[in-house]
């Protein structure tokens, strides 16, 4: 246990440590300050605009932002669904394996494109080299710099100054891809093929004689490179049907560190990043501090129910000094299985080192209530967005408190943002709980649809579906893979939470800080409510608390928490 | 909306190109100089080699034996048993394989047993074992074998793989390589057939 504990703080100071520099990077290339990078990128970078004929200087007003990102992300999706449903005769198909339904190619297009990586099917069988790499790793690059250029678009407005002009939305996505994913995948890629991640382009499944005597079969392909942005983009959506817990896709303990840090290496970078754009290193560490705050406070129960390990095998007389050990990787062990699963949920990243279905109550409950907030670093780019919105919420309590028109960094927040702030606020509990009441009414009335959904009985039954729609709506990926998911009712509905609930969330604070920097500055007095005070960050901790507490407390207290008492 | 259309189209080839296209093609040519040559860690022998960190099933009494898998060891379909804890069940499997452990292994108590022999890996490809849980199974080896239980015992001890920095991660048994050792050590001589190759 104690060397556990050892580890993940040495791992998580170590990552903040790194997360610092990066964020300093990560500021600079969206304010287009010179780098000593510049003589690689810039050619590259013109090489793209001049490909796709668009004028990366010409400044946007945030509505035309977001009309380039939809319509981009619409192609996506299209070329996607085009892959997906005809991957069985396109090229590189060394497994022969099938194309895609289309109720299946929807839900998959859709939830790569979102940057969820909610997966329908499995890897080995479901996929091609074509579509893995053509359809699904190009997604897993283009989602990821679609949320951080978002992202830099609100950095952009956040600055003290009245305009309507934000940026350019291609130049933050072409930069975010090339300066930020790029180096990162690329030297991740290679350290996970020599540590034994496959990067085979072609022969498909491997046969080998088995020491038995037997043929053992053995999935291979372009994995690492993969592995790689689907770990860096808060991705999560595996090469393998086990995604991380696989020994090709995870071999060793160095992948499986390597891979832990970078789902929280640019989510965490993110938040510094500001502070250095801003020039408001204060608001970056009040921020930072409560989002690490709620992370550690998630992890600290996980990691003690997985490192006990399960009552009810204890009471069989064997031993558990390893702790809960099904669905788990022996290499790994409980202690970093449980910090993955957090690290996971906290930023919508979805990839698992192992199983969370057989996660104790308790571990299933903090990675629910991890998604179910989906800010605590959150998903590249959006997961600050999402963290943006409570501020809003903070800023607009705290000035009712304090009997004053609330002010955010100068700005006057009325009436107009508040409406938007809290119909994004509003929505993810209102697809998660609708959405399970929905799948729990059908399980539960006897739908001969959903008899066969369940892979576990009772309470943590009803978690599986809760976990599904709350991965959903958290654009998360991850899932209680023992639902059986792939099918119309969960195809479709999960579709659709997907898409509501990556996009509304991007549009609602780019409007809010779009409108935000189109009014006056109003200088700062006395009575002014400090957003970067340590009083605000205890103010926006408890509205987090608050929200997270009244919206979903009912429903996990039907799952996870009456399967917790249970022992 | 109309006007961001062929932008959007040239850029998402232009993005095809080079983040599947190039990206993939580069990484794939630095593996190519790296010892594994993008491969997987093999272990060559003389009818081919194993994949080291792909789990195997191992059936016989005179291997060790991996974890119980959800897929049978199907490295073509990689799986979890997705079961909850408190599955009624699962929980009677697990209570069948304690049991059926026991028998197989006369002279062990049921507190000696560690948890991950008798549950299901998240991969359903758990190359490792417990070095606990390969003790445990060190007598029957040694019986099917005729070998003293002592040589067994040594060669769990030399296999067993210390965390990563000394405190990073579980210390732990490749079962592969300790079957392969095995084998090595009864068949030595002209007749060995699954032995490795020298180097």
């Amino acid at each position: 246990m104690q060397t556990e504990l050892y580890t993940i703080l040495f791992f998580f100071m170590l990552t903040v440590a790194l997360a610092y520099p990066f964020g300093r990077y990560i500021a600079r290339v969206y304010a287009g300050e010179r780098s000593w990078l510049d003589p690689v990128f810039d050619p590259l970078e013109r090489f793209f605009y001049r490909l796709s004929g668009v004028d990366a200087k010409r400044e946007m007003r945030w509505q035309e932002h977001m009309k380039v990102m939809l319509t981009i992300n619409a192609v996506w999706f299209l070329w996607a669904m085009f892959v997906l449903t005809n991957q069985g005769w396109l090229p590189w198909n060394p497994d022969g394996n099938p194309s895609m339904t289309p109720g299946l190619a929807f839900h998959t297009a859709i939830s790569f494109v979102v940057n969820c990586n909610l997966q329908h099917y499995s890897g080995e069988a479901g996929a091609t080299y074509f579509s893995q790499i053509f359809a699904l790793m190009f997604l897993q690059f283009v989602s990821a710099g679609t949320g951080m250029a978002a992202g830099a678009v609100v950095f952009n407005a956040m600055r003290q100054r009245t305009t309507l002009q934000l940026g350019n939305f291609y130049a933050y996505f072409v930069k975010s891809c090339t300066r930020i994913l790029l180096p990162l995948s690329f030297l991740a890629a290679i350290v996970l093929a020599a540590e034994g991640v496959p990067m085979n382009l072609g022969g498909g499944k491997d046969q080998a004689p088995g020491p038995e005597g037997d043929t053992v079969e053995v999935s291979r392909g372009p994995v690492a490179g993969f592995v790689a942005i689907k770990q860096a983009g808060t991705n999560g959506g595996g090469y393998y049907g086990a995604n991380s817990t696989h020994p090709l896709e995870n071999p060793t303990i160095l992948t499986n560190m390597l891979e832990n840090f970078l789902i929280l290496i640019i989510p965490m970078a993110f938040v510094f990043a500001l502070g250095f754009y801003l020039k408001k290193k204060r608001l970056a560490f009040m921020i930072f501090g409560v989002m690490s705050a709620g992370f550690l406070l998630l992890l600290a129960p996980a990691l003690i129910a997985e490192m006990r390990g399960n009552p009810h095998l204890g009471q069989m007389g064997i031993s558990q000094a390893a702790g809960n050990m099904e669905g788990k990787e022996l290499r790994l062990g409980a202690g970093l299985s449980a910090l993955w699963s957090i690290s996971t949920t906290a930023t919508s990243n979805g990839s698992v080192n192992a199983m969370h279905d057989s996660f104790m109550p308790l571990g299933g409950a903090m990675q629910l209530l991890d998604m179910m907030i989906n800010s605590l670093f959150g998903g590249v780019g959006v997961g600050f967005l999402n963290f943006y919105i409570f501020i809003i919420l903070a800023t607009f309590i705290g000035g009712l408190m304090v009997g004053r028109t609330p002010e955010l960094l100068g700005k006057k927040v009325e009436a107009r943002e508040m409406k938007i702030a809290m119909l994004v606020a509003l929505l993810h509990p209102f697809l998660i709980l609708v959405g399970t009441a929905l799948a729990a009414w059908m399980a539960a009335s006897g739908a001969p649809v959903a008899a066969t959904w369940l892979n576990n009985p009772g309470a943590h039954g009803f978690s599986e579906m809760l976990y599904e729609f709350t991965s959903a709506s958290a654009n998360n990926g991850s899932g209680f893979e023992g639902l059986a998911d792939n099918n119309p009712f969960w195809n479709i509905s999960t579709g659709l939470a997907l898409i509501l609930s990556r996009f509304l969330p991007i549009v609602g604070p780019v409007a809010i800080a779009g409108l935000l920097a189109a009014k006056q500055t109003v200088p700062g007095s006395a009575g002014t409510l400090r957003s970067d005070s340590a009083t605000f960050g205890a103010l926006v901790f408890c509205i987090i608390l608050i929200i997270a507490a009244l919206a979903f407390l009912p429903a996990l207290a039907l799952g996870p928490i009456a399967e917790h008492f249970s022992f | 909306m109309k006007e961001h259309i062929l932008p959007a189209l040239r850029l998402t080839l232009v993005c095809l190109a080079f983040f599947s296209g190039i990206y993939t093609a580069a990484v794939w040519g630095v593996a190519q100089i790296l010892p594994n040559k993008g491969r997987a860690e093999r272990l060559p022998h003389e009818n081919g080699y194993y994949y080291a960190n792909v789990g195997q099933a191992f059936r016989s009494d005179r291997y060790f034996w991996p974890r119980p898998s959800a897929v049978g060891y199907n490295a073509a379909g990689s799986a979890g048993s997705n079961k909850g804890p408190t599955n009624p069940d699962y929980l009677a499997v697990v209570q069948t394989r304690i049991d059926t452990f026991l028998a197989q292994h006369p002279g062990i108590r049921r507190a000696e047993i560690p948890a991950d022999i008798v549950t299901a890996s998240g991969s359903g490809l758990d190359p490792h074992i417990s070095p606990q849980a390969a003790n445990v199974q060190a007598g029957r080896v040694a019986q099917a074998r005729g070998m003293p239980v002592s040589d067994v015992a040594a060669l769990v001890q030399a296999h067993t793989e210390k965390p990563w920095l000394g405190f990073v991660g579980n210390t732990r048994v490749n079962v592969l390589r300790l079957n392969l050792a095995l084998d090595q050590l009864t068949n030595a001589g002209p007749s060995n057939q699954n032995g490795l190759k020298p180097g």
